[in-house]
């Protein structure tokens, strides 16, 4: 992996359309994330204060399916500046809790929070991103390089994820990490 | 039963004359991936899972519904298989609605065993996300469509082992469902015994007991060969 700055990788994690247990498994790497810090430097993620996904990236890993217009323009973003790009957790994988909605058209999903309603279920759709027809994993919008499956990622399958990549290999996991849910 | 001689994966193994593929394969201590075969049933070849290649037949054929026979040359763990299987599970997966972090089976599941197993890490295919319901109309058992693959141990073992015949299946191809006696809810089926056998050999989560959570339906694989054991040795006459 051609690092750069000081030789640390370049990492991005991403949260699209997920419930940020993924990112939450991500957190309970424990001190392994001092050992982490050691080798990469954070550039993009929920954690930090950036606004702008940057050039440059050497690792990007995505958790959520891509679920509405904006997750949809993240994901093209994320491809473009990225060297490698995993999807973190099943929401990104298979589509899973996030596209549990696909069995019903848009219209049907959103009925409840339509205009008229009383608060709290009057909601102005008009200030959110639009609903995709149907939530998609990663991997059918954009190339995808790595998968890491499970409702969220045990740690250990984060952290034998994140080893490969900061090897500069692909992600391969054991059979007993590629389970879903 | 004559003895006969093959070739499995370049080895010399012998089997009797009334085995499938499946059975002597199994019996060399090759693993070979299964979904619709269960010990006890009868074969259905329908997974698809179990083919082999066989030397003079064009096609791959499936191991559970092949005779064993004299001087075959087969073999079970080629490039082109393991790529078929792969795709037979993905396939899968892709036709209902698997979200397995809320399934009441997950852990236990044989489909995602299988799947992992064969290494799919992520489903190359268009999800279908059909449009499926949940029959909880029996008393202790619930039926999940969204979670069947059509293996159709269910149907075979209520109507070998039971002797019942509740479940059949409906439609064609993708339109395929399990239904209990002429398309009636499960509940009211004047033929079902309750006995739960079709619950214990079903591989995913479609078929379950109420009341259990996710993850927490586990089923007992030796069920059917204690009951067919017990049977035989005539454990519960009189
Ligand atoms: S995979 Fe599970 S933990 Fe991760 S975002 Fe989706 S629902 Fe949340
Ligand atoms: S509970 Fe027993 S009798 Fe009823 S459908 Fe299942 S196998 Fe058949
Ligand atoms: S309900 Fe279960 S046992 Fe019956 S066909 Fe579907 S997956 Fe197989
Ligand atoms: S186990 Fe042989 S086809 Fe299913």
């Amino acid at each position: 992996m051609n690092r750069k700055r000081g030789g640390k990788v370049r990492l991005a994690t991403v949260w699209l359309g997920g419930c940020s247990g993924c990112h939450m498994s991500f957190l309970d790497l424990d001190e392994r994330l001092i050992e982490l810090a050691g080798q990469a430097e954070l550039v993009f993620s929920p954690f930090i204060d950036t606004k702008e996904f940057p050039a440059g990236v050497d690792v990007a890993l995505v958790e959520g399916a891509v679920n509405n217009r904006a997750n949809l323009a993240m994901a093209e973003t994320i491809r473009a500046r990225s060297r490698s790009v995993v999807s973190l957790g099943d929401c990104a994988v298979t589509g899973n809790v996030t596209s549990m909605r696909n069995i019903l058209p848009v219209a049907a999903t959103l009925a409840p929070f339509g205009g008229t309603g009383e608060a709290p279920f009057r909601f102005d759709y008009a200030a959110v991103p639009e609903l995709l027809p149907r939530a998609l994993p990663l991997h059918q919008v954009i190339a995808v390089d790595g998968f890491v499956p499970g409702c969220p990622p045990d740690p250990d399958r984060i952290w034998t994820a994140i080893g490969c990549l900061l090897r500069g290999e692909p992600v391969q996991l054991p059979e007993e990490m590629r389970s879903f849910g | 039963m004559p003895v006969i001689t093959l070739s499995i994966d370049d080895e010399l193994v012998s089997g009797r004359a009334d085995e499938s593929l499946l059975q002597v394969i199994r019996e060399h201590g090759i693993t070979l991936p299964t979904l619709c075969h269960m010990e006890g049933l009868s074969e259905r070849g329908g997974c698809r899972l179990c083919i082999v290649e066989v030397e003079g037949a064009a096609r791959p054929l499936p191991a559970c519904t092949t005779p064993a026979r004299e001087g075959m040359v087969v073999r079970t763990d080629t490039e082109r298989l393991r790529r078929y299987r792969r795709m037979i599970v993905e396939l899968m997966l892709a036709e209902r609605n698997h979200y397995c972090a809320v399934c009441v089976s997950i852990g236990n599941c044989e489909l995602q065993r299988v799947a992992a197993a064969l290494g799919v890490d992520h489903v190359r295919y268009e999800y279908l996300s059909p449009r499926l319901s949940m029959d909880l109309s029996h008393d202790r058992f619930g039926i999940d469509h969204n979670r069947c693959i059509l293996c159709t141990r269910c149907v075979r073992v209520c109507d070998e082992v039971e002797g019942v015949h509740t479940w059949d299946i409906s439609g064609r191809g993708v339109r395929s469902r399990i239904i209990a006696d002429l398309n009636h809810p499960w509940g009211t089926s004047d033929s079902c015994t309750s006995c739960g056998k079709c619950v214990q050999v079903c591989p995913t989560g479609a078929l379950f007991t109420k009341g259990v959570v996710v993850g927490e339906m586990v089923k007992d694989p030796g069920m059917l060969l204690r009951v067919l054991e017990g049977r035989e040795k005539k454990e519960w006459a009189g």
